[in-house]
């Protein structure tokens, strides 16, 4: 039942991942990539992460690509018209696809034993997922934590900088 | 529960089409939602791999690398504009003044 639930929407992640890059008009393009994010985050609750297919739902699927359909329509971005240069595309694509072959074959021939923990998902369910983020990015990942903070008040600076008339 | 592989072949199947994307596309823009779709490949590696090792830490890397996109998010669709300002256009083939 899981691996059947797991396939379908695997396969409806795919078909919408491609989409996003076949599509000629970006609204569409942007679309497909809403529909890629719902099915990661559908991912994220089939591996006992409620908190961060919440996020992922907010954040990508709310924020960031409200953002960029906001500059799509602001923009005015038409359709490509412009035929492609087909050798471009091709020497993409080879790329693309080396990328896929050599990930595939070290997942194929490498061996996965590592460092392992004690999270299992009698503890998800006893502790609670927001509580052991929480722990963790409040003790062991404090001054990253921290200096997040600087990169998004950098960001907010640099964007508003940009964003002027004149630059 | 599914096997890890399931996951890792996914998800690298979406990376690899992110590539293509961000390699074959002129649109500025559309090359830019094929590099959140990397990240989010990456992401889903992540969340694997911290549930099947049993290890928290993955997914508060999957937390650092979200603000990173959204800070990414904010200063590259401002980029976009100041380009647009100036060129009347997003297409990356109009990115040319250091080419030879």
């Amino acid at each position: 039942m899981e691996s059947i639930f797991f396939f379908v929407v695997a396969a409806v992640a795919v078909l919408s991942s491609i989409l996003v890059v076949t599509c000629k008009n970006p609204i569409n393009s942007a679309l497909s990539l809403v529909m890629t994010f719902f099915c990661l985050a559908t991912f994220y609750v089939m591996l006992d992460a409620p908190f961060m297919a919440a996020i992922q739902v907010i954040v990508y699927a709310g924020a960031i690509m409200v953002l960029i359909i906001f500059v799509i329509m602001l923009l005015n971005v038409k359709t490509e018209t412009v035929k492609r240069n087909t050798h471009a595309v091709l020497a993409g694509s080879v790329v693309g696809l080396f990328t896929l072959f050599l990930t595939v074959w070290f997942l194929i021939k490498g061996s996965m034993t590592g460092a392992t923990g004690t999270m299992d998902k009698a503890q998800i369910i006893s502790t609670g997922h927001v509580e052991l983020i929480g722990t963790a990015l409040f003790t062991d990942f404090l001054l990253p934590f921290e200096i997040t903070s600087l990169l998004l008040l950098s960001a907010i600076v640099g964007a508003v900088i940009l964003a002027k008339k004149k630059i | 529960m599914l096997a890890l592989n399931n996951y890792l072949i996914l998800s690298a199947i979406l990376f690899a089409i992110g590539t293509i994307g961000v390699l074959t596309r002129r649109n500025a823009i559309v090359i830019f939602m094929c590099v959140e779709m990397m990240l989010n490949a990456v992401n889903l590696t992540f969340i694997a791999f911290s549930r099947y090792l049993g290890n928290i830490d993955g997914q508060v890397f999957v937390f650092f690398v979200m603000t990173v996109a959204a800070a990414e998010a904010a200063v590259g669709l401002a980029l976009m504009i100041a380009f647009y300002n100036n060129r009347e256009s997003i297409d990356v083939e109009d990115v040319n003044l250091m080419k030879l």
